[in-house]
């Protein structure tokens, strides 16, 4: 068990969880964040990162990608921990009145102060809407990999028609027993490079290629024994395999955030708009994650909210101290703070 | 001006539909559950409708985006479309069109 204590615990690397951590900063708060995708940047990275944005203040326009790269460079000078590819599955305070909070992974961080900026949810893969699949699910239906040993000697159909999808079959193909790739169009939105190795692979009767659309599971006991497929304009028919690896992408959910124990609406953190503080004290929610009255899921309205929540957690973090309001650009404190030379 | 929406437990709706408007949007605003999750930015798949046969020919055709976009739906047909890809406007009034698995 790893475990670590800080200041501010984040869930959420999404945009508004990055500046977050500029504002905690400044006030000398260090901070730690949580994250089940694999890379910072919430919807910007996984949804549009090549997407332009036109309302950021100041940034005419920019990426999904840019704007989080230009946060990323931001928030060096803080030093945040990230801990990513993990789920923030638990919230629990602890006897001195902390907040003690463990993920998926096992990981355990301990802070006065916890900052949700789950944003639409936690990114999950979507799943086939076929009724019986939840039976396989875990035990021969998967939606990522993680250990790639789990699959040896298997006879394994990846699903789906992006990178994840190539990347896998290419990955898994030298030591699964065979390995299907189903897509339902012969057309991959995949890089140029993978989709080239997978056609030659298929060429060369290392991999098969099946252009249809999944239908259906069978099997027993959670045990899959072969696919319903359906090609466009033919008739249905089995396919047989041990293993299902379906990449259709992913969707948010609100996930395991609804059982930290605050009071929700409509699946959002009400808050008021003071500082950003839930219905419990020392738990914030900023971006698309609250709601308040006049609410607009906007980025840059949780930017505001995280200046806020910031003035608010310094008075928990540090009790003793006074909060003393100074601009970035006179105050050579925050200068100090930023790693800047002494301001002249 | 209206569309003809079909909700996934089978009831029909009759939705008055403004000029400029997604079809997405129309669904959206009068409260019929449609995911959508991404607002309308061709980034989700969650507004997966299948447009009425009659129709299919009078849409435009469906960018390479969309296409795209709809590897990410399932039960994909040859009607399939994202309803946020279809700008209602005049020449639409009467579209009839079917959510979706997926799309609530
Ligand atoms: C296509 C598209 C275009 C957009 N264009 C604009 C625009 O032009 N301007 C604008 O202002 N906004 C735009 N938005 C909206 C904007 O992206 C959101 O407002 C913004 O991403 C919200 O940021 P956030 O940090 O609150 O949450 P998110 O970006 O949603 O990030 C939340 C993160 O928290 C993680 N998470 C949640 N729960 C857990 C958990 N329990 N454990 C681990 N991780 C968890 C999620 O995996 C996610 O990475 C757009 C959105 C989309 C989809
Ligand atoms: S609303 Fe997301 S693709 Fe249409």
């Amino acid at each position: 068990m790893e475990k670590h204590h800080t200041d501010v615990i984040i869930v959420g690397a999404g945009p508004v969880g990055l500046f977050a951590v500029f504002e905690l900063g400044l006030y000398d708060m260090k901070a730690h964040l949580v994250d089940i995708l694999d890379k910072p940047g919430g919807q910007c990275a996984e949804l549009y990162p090549e997407k332009p944005i036109y309302d950021i203040p100041a940034i005419p326009v920019c990426t999904g990608a840019e704007l989080v790269a230009r946060l990323m460079e931001q928030i060096k000078p803080f030093h945040p921990t990230f801990h990513l590819g993990q789920m923030a599955e638990k919230l629990e305070k602890t006897p001195e009145g902390k907040w003690q909070l463990t993920t998926d992974a096992g990981t355990v961080l301990e802070a006065p102060v916890v900052v949700i900026a789950a944003g639409g949810g936690s990114f999950m893969p979507k799943k086939p809407p076929l009724k019986n699949i939840e039976a396989f699910e875990g035990q021969s239906v998967f939606y990522a990999v993680r250990k790639r040993e789990n699959f040896r000697g298997k006879n394994i159909v990846v699903a789906g028609g992006g990178d994840s999808a190539l990347d896998w079959a290419l990955n898994l193909q030298p030591l699964a027993g065979r390995i299907t790739l189903l897509h339902r169009r012969d057309d991959f939105r995949a890089a140029p490079d993978s989709v080239g190795k997978m056609r030659e692979m298929v060429a060369e009767k290392k991999m098969d290629l099946v252009i249809a659309q999944l239908l259906d599971v069978k099997g027993d006991g959670g045990q899959l024994s072969s696919l319903v497929v359906k090609p466009e304009g033919a008739e249905a028919y089995d396919v047989a395999c041990d293993t299902l690896l379906a990449f259709y992408g992913l969707t948010m959910k609100l996930g395991p955030v609804a059982n930290f124990g605050l009071n929700l609406h409509e699946n959002l953190i009400p808050v008021n708009t003071a500082d950003f503080e839930s219905s419990e004290a020392r738990i914030f929610a900023i971006g698309d994650i609250n709601a308040y009255p006049g609410k607009l899921k906007l980025i840059l309205s949780g930017f505001h909210e995280a200046a806020l929540m910031a003035k608010k957690a310094f008075a928990y973090v540090y009790p003793d101290r006074k909060y003393r309001f100074q601009y970035t650009t006179s105050s050579s404190d925050l200068q100090n703070k930023l790693g800047l030379e002494k301001a002249a | 001006m209206k569309i003809i929406v079909t909700d996934m437990d089978g009831k029909s709706h009759e939705l008055p539909a403004e000029e400029d408007w997604s079809v997405m949007e129309i669904i959206r605003d009068h409260g019929i559950p449609i995911l959508a999750q991404c607002g309308g930015s061709c980034a989700c798949a969650t507004c997966h409708v299948y447009v009425d046969a009659a129709w299919q020919d009078k849409l435009p055709e469906a960018n390479e985006e969309e296409i795209g976009m709809l590897d990410g739906a399932f039960d994909v047909q040859k009607n399939s479309r994202l309803a946020c890809q279809i700008v209602f406007n005049s020449s639409l009034d009467g579209l009839t069109l079917t959510l979706a698995p997926g799309s609530v």
